[in-house]
């Protein structure tokens, strides 16, 4: 790792304020950038953290909106977004491990957009919007390719707020060594028609499955995606799975999570 | 350089350290604790889980700085007062949960951290919970009737391996 100062500000406009020097870069809880760091992948000079601010922190539920402070553990998630959004808080409770979920925020995950992170899948299944410190993105407009966003630098994620949907679930199908998802489907039932969102399938990163939504929006049941063929586009191939197995699992894995929901 | 201040063990402890210190090397490098390991330096392993207010934290990815007026524990302060071992690693005695022992503090402290949450885990769940634990000498099956032991349920109850 290279030497880089390190300030902890209590607040967002602190952090703003910090993050607008030269070569600056917010650290979450860690558990992506910190190994980057060590392989020399990211050099910044000073390395903002985001732990100290309390108004970053948390979840709460008002009317139908469930929002979560960006600087959030997956942990914290997972316990307290059970009530209000199970479907969210079992994501949460199935990213990693223990250790990796007590650190590793929403906001982290979100600013990464690893194309096999889960996160993307539940934001964009669920039409979320990304709350920054300038502000407010729509998840369609969020997600713009493999470790791509809409972020600018220097731009904080504050908040994601969730409109809870009536019924929803994620089904992950974990590759066992990286515990990410090889491939991981978010389904949701909402007043406005389903929503799929499909991750790790794709090198263009978390997309929506089309045909799918307009198949459950008729009727939401596994049943409604028999005659379905696997989406096509640019499905990831490596040593984990071929372009083909990945677009079997998708289907397959969306009839599982309509069924669960 | 920069100052950093926490407790560990329940030990107010300081020192100065770099932007880039880790955790783990303020505990053993630093503090020369060096109860906590580091099996992988690349946040997949576990051996260097450690307490961090509470819960389950690789000190290996987290930085010492980031930490401060944190409360911490580790292996260190698995011990009863006496010196004698504690609950969970006298289990892990008893039922062979270690070979090389090189994992064992991470497995220690991430057992501990479960049996705060849950106090009479399943075998599954034990498991579960132990998935960023690696094992290389793959000691797992008495690793899971340590646990259970420690939990004060009957180790016996799970298949033999
Ligand atoms: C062993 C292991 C297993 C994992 N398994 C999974 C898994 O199954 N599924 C999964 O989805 N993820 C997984 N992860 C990744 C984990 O969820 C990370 O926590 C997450 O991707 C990054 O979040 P972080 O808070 O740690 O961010 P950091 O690592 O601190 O930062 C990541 C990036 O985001 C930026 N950033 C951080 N916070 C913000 C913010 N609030 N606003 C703007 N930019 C910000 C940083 O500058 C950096 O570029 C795993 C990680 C490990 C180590
Ligand atoms: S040494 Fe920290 S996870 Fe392996
Ligand atoms: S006992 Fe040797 S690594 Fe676990």
């Amino acid at each position: 790792m290279y030497a880089f100062d390190f300030v902890r500000p209590k607040t967002v406009a602190e952090a703003v304020k910090a993050l607008a020097a030269e070569d600056a870069q917010a650290l979450g809880g860690g558990q992506t950038l910190i190994p980057t760091l060590k392989q020399r992948l990211a050099a910044p000079a000073v390395l903002v953290s985001l732990s100290g601010i309390a108004e970053m922190s948390g979840v709460s539920l008002s009317g139908g909106t469930l929002t979560i402070g960006g600087g959030t553990p997956h942990a914290t998630v997972a316990k307290e977004a059970r009530a209000a959004y199970p479907a969210l808080a079992a994501l949460a409770g199935g990213i990693g491990d223990p250790a990796v979920r007590s650190r590793g925020t929403i906001g982290g995950s979100l600013a990464n957009n690893d194309p096999s992170a889960c996160y993307p899948a539940a934001v964009l299944g669920s039409g979320a919007t990304i709350v920054t410190d300038r502000r407010e993105i729509a998840a369609d407009d969020y997600f713009q390719g493999m470790f791509a966003t809409a972020l600018e630098p220097g731009e904080i994620i504050t908040a994601v707020r969730f409109p809870v949907p009536e019924k929803a679930h994620y089904e992950k199908f974990a590759q066992p060594a990286s515990r990410f998802a090889l491939v991981g489907v978010f389904v949701a039932r909402t007043g406005q028609g389903a929503r799929v969102a499909v991750t790790g399938a794709s090198a263009d990163g978390v997309f929506r499955w089309a045909e799918a939504e307009k198949a459950l929006s008729g009727g939401f049941s596994a049943a409604a995606l028999a005659g379905l063929a696997p989406p096509t586009g640019d499905m990831i191939s490596d040593l984990h799975g071929s372009a083909e197995y990945r677009a079997h699992l998708v289907k397959v894995l969306t009839g599982r999570a309509v069924a669960a929901a | 350089m920069p100052k950093v201040a926490m407790r560990v063990n329940g030990r107010a402890v300081s020192g100065e350290v770099e932007g880039r210190t880790l955790l783990v090397q303020f505990l053993r490098e630093g503090l020369g604790m060096t109860g906590t390991h580091v099996g992988c330096d690349t946040s997949q392993c576990g051996a260097c889980v450690v307490h961090v207010n509470g819960v389950p934290v690789k000190s290996c990815t987290a930085f010492a700085l980031d930490l401060d007026g944190a409360e911490i524990t580790t292996i260190e302060g698995m011990a009863n007062a006496d010196g004698s071992l504690g609950r969970v690693q006298q289990a892990f005695q008893d039922h062979h949960g270690l070979q090389c022992g090189f994992c064992t503090p991470g497995m220690v402290m991430s057992a501990a951290a479960l049996l705060a949450e849950n106090p009479t885990p399943s075998e599954a769940e034990i498991r579960t919970y132990l998935e960023g634990n690696i094992c290389r000498c793959t000691g797992y099956h008495n690793i899971v009737k340590a646990v259970l032991a420690a939990s004060g349920q009957d180790p016996a109850t799970i298949a033999a391996e």
